[in-house]
């Protein structure tokens, strides 16, 4: 008796052992869909891209969330969601692109008459956006990164007016790297996605700039 | 000449556009003054090397106290591990990913090629469960920072009785078949969701969770590790890994001479008592029994599967594309019913303003109204299939458990039961017998 128990018992582990090795097959090297590598390669431009399986299976990179402007519309919700309070997505300027405005459309609130730093004029509600004077007629726009909550006002009005140099981004140095985001689940236009850690930005227009710049720790992002 | 053209702009955009994509409107100024242009600071995430650190720590972890249990089959030493995981990978590292967790990743990688399954993960899921096949839990003895965490507030545990025990026991079978069945659908990860404990470990619970965290611990007092036995879907594969595991705690070294010191030892009713009545069921009676089985297994299955398939609307109602089909919908029927009318420009300036951010975010993709309507009924479709599986595995279950308690067994010892028994190596104190 002991010895058929013995048996059916080393059986079964042999089974489980082997579910477990066709389980982990079945998802490293799953096919792909040929249009985009999920390791931050876009394949139709790729040669490799048939034979690329292995590889990727082993380069399997860690990823973290980022979320993309051409989708967000500044719901405000990144402000609220983030298990983080305040949270880990905040507003980042992407100096080369900006165009300094006097009026600018992510400082100001709209209709504002007389362009001073008044508290009343500016849309950010916690006046984490610096207004510069350099000369005339440019003006530096800064974030102070402790102070920002990642609400998106400046943002939109950014985007809507100027140049769209202003853009909500994930900081990764707060960023917990929740295994579902928080955010991400609530986000109305699905714009957050999985980016591999190497690529941790999907901002727009930074020129010759790399991701990857080592972070002054807090401080302001300039 | 510049603000003047600025201040067109502020006028022509007075209609907001909704996806505010960065444009260059402006040029880029070129300064008289030597202004040097700062540069966008990108913090960089934690390093990827850090990952496979944890995943060594979670090897190194799993090894020793896999020899603390079955070798040094010391309480104290395992105690002493938990409260280094619980350091290590509850309060350092706050949580994520988790072996609990992972199962989700797992199925989603399994089901949408275009998810990335780090290798970090997969070995998350997959080590806990190898050792357990070869060791028993040892992953939940003393790895696992939610194990941990209960196990430190168990003080005054009460055995709920078998029925109970078994009753609640569905309970993480039901929250594993749903979280696969979420997970798969790419619809949400509800194991991250409802974590009680990673809010704990990052100080930030919300209000809700908070509360929930702290009625589980206090009842965690009384009944040891609820979250454990009632409802973490990874215990269900460590127990069913963990039967046919290689070799596993037992109470005593040696032999055990029914001195049942270690009869009420074990704060999760994991030791299964003797049974010695040899001959307790005559023939005819065991075959009538199998006939039932045979008969029942299949129906509730059918049945279950059935009733499952049959939610497979309100399964898939939490989903966010289904959501957004219904709110497409309901808005073409508001549009249709008020082209019907008159004053239509007064109206749609209104609809501006009551539109959700979901349909908002809707109008401002471009997708069209099919889109997403095609996009939501292949989600229905995937919840009509999983919604057969998750109920017929829910028959089955319950079908195994009614088995379970209908056929007889035989014990001769006090014995741990292989699936339930966390490893804790508490009962081997109890053991008059030393080595
Ligand atoms: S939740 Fe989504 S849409 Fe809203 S601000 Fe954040 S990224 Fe943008
Ligand atoms: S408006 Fe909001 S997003 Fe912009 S700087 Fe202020 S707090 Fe940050
Ligand atoms: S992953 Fe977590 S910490 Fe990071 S932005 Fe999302 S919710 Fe916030
Ligand atoms: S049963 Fe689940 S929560 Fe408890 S120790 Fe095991 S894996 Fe962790």
């Amino acid at each position: 008796m002991p010895g058929r128990r013995e048996f059916l018992n080393t059986l079964m582990r042999g089974g489980i052992l082997a579910a477990l090795g066709l389980l982990s097959g079945a998802v490293i090297f799953r096919s792909r869909d040929g249009k985009s590598c999920s390791y931050g390669f876009d394949c139709s431009g790729c040669s490799r891209s048939k034979s690329c399986m292995l590889p990727a299976a082993l380069e399997a990179r860690q990823t973290v969330w980022q979320l993309d402007m051409t989708k967000c519309i500044q719901c405000g919700r990144c402000a609220t969601n983030c298990v983080m309070s305040p949270s880990a997505v905040k507003c980042t300027h992407a100096f080369a692109m900006c165009g300094y405005c006097d009026l600018c459309g992510g400082y100001f609130k709209p209709g504002t008459k007389i362009l001073t730093t008044a508290a009343e004029n500016q849309l950010c509600p916690t006046n984490a956006l610096k207004r510069k004077f350099i000369e005339d007629p440019f003006f530096e726009y800064t974030i102070d990164e402790e102070l920002c909550i990642g609400c998106g006002k400046c943002v939109k009005g950014c985007g809507a007016f100027g140049n769209g140099s202003l853009q909500l981004q994930v900081r990764h140095d707060r960023c917990k790297n929740c295994n579902e985001c928080s955010i991400a689940r609530n986000c109305p236009s699905q714009a957050f996605t999985r980016v591999p850690a190497n690529k941790p930005s999907l901002m727009r227009g930074l020129g010759k700039e790399r991701p990857g710049t080592a972070a002054k720790k807090g401080g302001v992002d300039a | 000449m510049y603000i003047v053209r600025c201040t067109s702009f502020f006028l022509l955009f007075l209609l907001l556009p909704l996806v505010t994509l960065p444009i260059q409107r402006f040029p880029k100024p070129e300064f008289e003054t030597n202004y040097t242009q700062p540069s966008t600071q990108i913090p960089v995430p934690r390093a990827e090397l850090l990952a496979y650190l944890d995943v060594l720590v979670l090897l190194v972890a799993l090894a020793l106290v896999s020899w603390l249990v079955l070798k040094k089959r010391s309480r104290l030493w395992v105690f002493a591990m938990s409260v280094f995981s619980l350091a290590y990978f509850g309060f350092y590292r706050e949580g994520c990913v988790c072996s609990i967790g992972s199962i989700q990743n797992v199925s989603l990688a399994l089901f949408d090629h275009s998810f990335v399954l780090p290798l970090t993960v997969l070995l998350f899921f997959l080590l806990p469960l190898v050792f357990t096949l070869f060791f028993g839990r040892t992953f939940c003895a003393a790895v696992c920072p939610f194990g941990a965490i209960q196990d430190l507030v168990a003080f005054k545990p009460q055995s709920l009785g078998s029925r109970l025990n078994t009753v609640l026991g569905i309970i993480p079978y039901l929250y594993l078949g749903l979280a696969v069945l979420f997970a798969a659908t790419g619809t949400d990860f509800i194991i991250c969701r409802y974590d009680p404990f990673v809010g704990i470990f990052r100080f930030n619970a919300s209000f809700g969770m908070f509360l929930f965290t702290g009625i589980l611990l206090l009842s965690g007092v009384f009944i040891a590790r609820p979250y454990c036995r009632f409802l973490c879907p990874y215990g269900v594969l460590l127990n069913w890994t963990s039967r046919f595991s290689r070799r596993h705690l037992t109470i005593t070294p040696k032999e055990c001479i029914q001195c049942r010191l270690c009869e009420n030892s074990c704060p999760y009713d994991a030791i299964d008592f003797p049974v010695t009545d040899k001959s307790p069921e005559s023939r005819p009676l065991m075959v009538k029994k199998m006939m039932m089985l045979t008969v029942l297994v299949p129906f509730l299955v059918l049945i279950f599967g059935y009733t499952g398939s049959r939610m497979q609307d309100t399964l898939a109602g939490v989903d966010y594309r289904v959501k957004l089909a219904k709110e497409v919908m309901a808005l073409s029927k508001m549009q249709d019913a008020k082209a019907g009318s008159r004053e239509p420009g007064a109206g749609s300036r209104k609809q501006v303003q009551d539109d959700s951010f979901e349909i908002k975010a809707y109008k401002a993709s471009g997708k069209t109204e099919s889109q997403v309507y095609s996009e939501a009924s292949a989600v229905l479709k995937k919840f009509y299939l999983g919604g057969w599986l998750f109920g017929g595995f829910t028959g089955l279950v319950i079908a195994m458990l009614i088995a379970g308690r209908m056929l007889p067994v035989y014990r001769k010892d006090y014995v741990t039961n292989k699936g339930r028994c966390f490893s804790c190596a508490r009962c081997t104190d109890y053991c008059p017998i030393k080595s």
